[in-house]
């Protein structure tokens, strides 16, 4: 192996890494999964045997150097050995999304020109079978789980332990092709390529170099001191770049342990059974757990919700501080380890969390309530900000530096600036080599610098120089002084507040910011019942006046804590009112995934845009709404408008002081 | 009389079915004076999917037990892997290999569905009680095995999830899951399943569908089942015996049948002038 290390003496490929592993942690345990009920292991020894199986394989098959092999399927050890096994033949992975259906797989499997596939089971094999209809490049489809395909013509298909076993047979025959073929792979060559998801337009193929996933793996892992001895559960999709580069890059890089669950179902036992020390999840898992949690507490025993609320008010005020390293009174240290034997330390063993020592989210914001909820307990739960074109890390939160409004400094090697726009660019090693057979969309991403648009827009906060994401770049417009505005950065504040399920902020090219508010029925409408508050409707509670007082201070100390920023304090809400319906995705005000569509809010209510910046203190309106049953019919309202109090900016302070 | 005379039958997707596997011969069922079978002839053969369809009342649930030997006919003889089946002791009707499922489901509700799996091992077990007692010996490789083919079926019915759950807990499409998992837990060469698509809604029937093929593919399961919903029946068997009021009235593969004029009437009516 010694003429593959690079000058500076790194492994400059998975293969090669995984030949270190071998030679440093040969009987440590790289993989398991739990099937039959128990977890099976493989240590990297027995992993890399298994990975040269199915190379050995692929090259009977012929697989060619170059050659792109499909990857469909759940995440378990078999496929990323599919995958590292493709990289030792000089072929190129490429994952694609499991819950794809047909339709959107044959765009991937036309544009990569995938010759072979590695499907997980049945479900994705009758999907290739039907994308062949159309796409006739595809010539061998390998399976894991044989389960309802015995009956299936076999001529171009092949259960993986077949081509394993044929692999074995054939080791002699290509014991030298393959050694060549892996001396042969380059730093630069492409390590992986990873389709977008295509939310806006076509999937893209992004082509990853050996050095753009090495470098990544290797900072990041530096950054986290992540060491052999980590867990981490396998559970995101494949196809996303996250799950590649924490199960595969970083996990060869360190030499840890992928886990992988017995089922999708089962995820939540096996995550704790696993325990794992390192840990990925989006905002909404974590948002989902809470909720279990609390709605289980209210269900439980009088002293023991007592109890549990008791000691999670003390680990608000401790917690954060103890897991940032500040100084914490010894009396309130001591109350924190009494909450730990109590509460703490089972809450997070019921979840699975007892072990985690550096817990990621992204994707989108998260609330600062449910952040601060796990950092409380104890979990080094932090932010990063990423994507696939740049192998993950654009930023992250160092320990000491997590705040819930950032998603932290630069990862190491990453350079960053911010536009004209206010849109994010960066540079690093990680910075992807191109879009597969897209050159123009590669030069629109990325200039002949290296400096790739992120298409979100956010600024360097100074002093902690943390980067704070504003909105989508598309989003973000400008007041009619010339200020930014950014709708969604307010929205978001606002949305944190329970009372508030919606908040729709306007504001674009005019002189200030109006909003249109939605309670949240199930918050206010508790409220109301503690209260003795009568109610026969969503629009008569919206229309309360202590309800408009409370929204009144939501908004107002949104408008305090905008004005925190100077770039920012004239999104300040200056008039808003709440609406007397909820948007609803039947009315088309949002789409189904529970985004709200602009426009369309725009031109519906354009009589209450209107009465917000006309000064009116109140507006009667029509609104057609569309029953459940799809019946039409029409609810009026006349709306009370209200202004909130806005705080002058620090800085337009300072220069009307000068 | 060869009772094991090999005569291919080819289905229409290309599966080769084996020998006769059980032959009913001029079945007559009575309780007192009530004939709930009347001089039923058919057979079974190794590796098929084999359907006793009909309108309530016809007699399929009676025939299904005297396929499983729970009911002795007055008339007529049962052959089963080519013997003549004479009376039976309940143990022996336990172990002749044949499982089944009930129409109303009958698993242990308190009992966790892992539990309930593994009584179908029960026909499995050998050890003395006492070695079971002490947990030594043949009693723990028993276990041990029994246990590995509970999991084998527990992946291959995809009820990961709710192993360790009581049964009492579970919705009715998934405890009929578990009973399916009792009976194929046992091994069986003939499996007997007594309306298992009953009550269940569209997607919930599909799954099941998948699940019938595949343990047939699979494991090579003979299966005989009793269904109402016509259209599970004609896509799952490869051949249909259809019964009303008691008698045979069409026997062959589904195309046979679904043209026959008596099933026809039999299921939309007739009208009597």
């Amino acid at each position: 192996m010694a003429e593959m290390k690079a000058v500076s003496g790194v492994p400059e490929s998975v293969p090669a890494l995984l030949a270190r592993n071998v030679a440093q942690f040969g009987s440590k345990p790289a993989y398991r999964e739990k099937e039959f009920g128990i977890w099976q292991t493989w240590t990297w020894a027995e992993a890399a045997e298994e990975i040269q199986a199915i190379a050995y394989g692929y090259l009977a098959l012929g697989v060619e150097k170059g050659d792109h092999i499909a990857i469909v399927g759940r995440n378990r050890p078999a496929m990323y050995w599919s995958m590292v096994a493709a990289m030792k033949v000089g072929a190129v992975p490429v994952p694609m999304y499991q819950d794809a259906v047909a339709e959107e797989m044959t765009y991937a499997l036309d544009h990569s020109g995938a010759r072979f596939v590695v499907c997980g089971d049945q479900e994705q094999v009758d999907k290739v079978i039907e994308v062949q209809e159309t796409v006739h490049q595809i010539e061998h489809i390998i399976y894991q789980d044989a389960r309802g395909l015995r009956k299936y013509d076999h001529t171009k298909l092949h259960a993986l332990s077949a081509i394993q076993d044929e692999g074995r047979a054939a080791h002699e025959r290509f014991e030298k092709v393959l050694a060549e073929r892996e001396a042969s792979i380059g730093y630069d060559d492409t390590c992986v390529m990873l389709y977008t998801s295509g939310t806006t337009g076509k999937s893209k193929g992004v082509v990853l170099s050996n050095r753009n996933v090495i470098e990544t793996a290797r900072a990041s892992s530096e950054f986290d001191h992540l060491r052999p001895s980590e867990e981490i559960l396998a559970y995101l999709p494949m196809a996303w770049v996250g799950d590649f580069i924490f199960s595969i890059g970083q996990a060869y890089w360190t030499g840890f342990c992928t886990n992988c669950p017995e089922s999708p179902d089962t995820m939540m036992t096996d995550l704790r059974e696993i325990g794992p020390t390192y840990f990925f999840a989006p905002p909404r898992m974590f948002e989902t757990t809470l909720t279990t949690v609390m709605i289980r507490m209210e269900d439980a025993g009088e002293f023991k919700r007592k109890m549990f609320h008791k000691y999670m008010e003390h680990a608000k005020k401790v917690g954060p501080r103890l897991l940032d390293g500040k100084p914490v009174s010894f009396g309130d240290k001591l109350k924190y380890w009494i909450g730990d034997k109590l509460v703490y330390g089972p809450l997070k063993n019921t979840l699975g969390f007892s072990r985690v020592r550096v817990g990621y989210t992204a994707g989108e914001a998260i609330g600062p309530e449910i952040f601060e909820f796990y950092r409380s307990l104890g979990i080094n739960l932090k932010q990063l900000y990423g994507q696939t074109e740049a192998t993950v890390f654009i930023t992250q939160q160092p320990d000491g530096e997590v705040r819930a409004d950032t998603v932290g400094v630069p990862s190491p090697g990453v350079e960053i600036k911010i536009g004209d726009s206010g849109e994010i660019y960066y540079r690093s090693p990680g910075t992807f080599v191109e879009y597969y057979k897209n050159p123009e969309s590669t030069a629109d991403t990325k200039d002949p610098e290296g400096w790739v648009a992120t298409g979100d827009a956010g600024f360097i906060e100074e002093g902690s120089g943390h980067l704070r994401i504003i909105d989508r770049a598309k989003d973000v417009g400008k007041m009619a002084d010339g200020r930014l505005f950014a709708p969604k950065y307010v929205e978001n504040k606002l949305k944190f507040y329970p009372n508030i399920l919606e908040a729709v902020v306007f504001g674009n090219g005019r002189d200030m910011c109006t909003a249109f508010i939605n309670i949240d029925l199930a918050a206010v409408g508790n409220w109301a019942e503690r209260n003795n508050i009568a109610y026969a409707s969503y629009q008569e509670l919206a229309g309360h006046q202590q309800v408009l007082d409370t929204i009144q201070q939501h908004v107002e100390e949104v408008n305090k804590s905008v004005a925190q920023d100077p770039m920012l304090s004239g999104c300040q809400v200056h008039r808003f009112l709440v609406l007397h319906k909820e948007l609803d995705a039947d009315d088309g005000e949002m789409t189904r995934t529970r985004k709200v569509r602009r426009r369309i809010v725009e031109e519906k209510f354009a009589d209450l845009i209107d009465a917000l910046y006309s000064g009116k203190s109140e507006q009667y309106t029509e609104t057609e709404v569309t029953y459940e049953d799809g019946r039409k019919g029409k609810i009026t309202a006349t709306l009370e408008i209200r202004d909130a109090k806005v705080v002058e900016a620090a800085g337009q302070a300072q220069v009307a002081a000068e | 009389m060869t009772m094991m005379h090999y005569e291919p039958h080819v289905t229409s997707d290309g599966r080769t079915i084996g020998n006769t596997m059980m032959e009913m011969k001029n079945i007559t069922l009575r309780f007192g004076g009530v004939v709930a079978i009347k001089d039923i002839s058919f057979d079974i053969r190794e590796g098929e999917i084999r359907a006793i369809i009909g309108p309530n009342g016809a007699g399929k649930s009676s025939m299904l037990n005297v396929i499983s030997g729970f009911y002795k006919p007055q008339e007529g003889e049962v052959w089963y892997l080519g013997e003549k089946r004479g009376p039976m002791r309940p143990f022996e009707v336990a172990r002749q290999g044949i499982a089944r499922t009930f129409q109303n489901i009958a698993l242990f509700e308190g009992m966790t569905v892992l539990d309930n799996i593994m009584t179908g091992r029960l026909n499995h077990m050998s050890a003395s009680f006492l070695d079971q007692a002490i947990w030594w010996g043949k009693a723990e490789r028993e276990e041990v095995a029994n246990r590995e083919k509970a999991e084998e079926i527990i992946d291959f019915l995809e009820i990961q999830a709710i192993r360790k759950t009581p049964v009492g807990r579970l919705p009715y499409g998934l405890k009929k899951r578990v009973e399916l998992a009792r009976a194929l837990v046992a091994e069986p060469s003939l499996l007997l399943l007594d309306e298992p698509m009953a009550g269940m809604n569209v997607e919930e029937k599909e799954d099941m569908s998948r699940f019938i093929l595949d343990v047939n593919d699979e494991f090579g399961t003979t299966i005989a089942l009793i269904e109402h919903d016509m259209g599970v029946v004609m896509d799952l068997s490869d051949r249909v015996v259809v019964m009303d009021y008691g008698k045979k009235i069409g026997d062959g593969t589904p195309d046979e049948v679904r043209n026959n004029q008596e099933v026809i009437d039999a299921y939309l009516g007739v009208a009597h002038d």
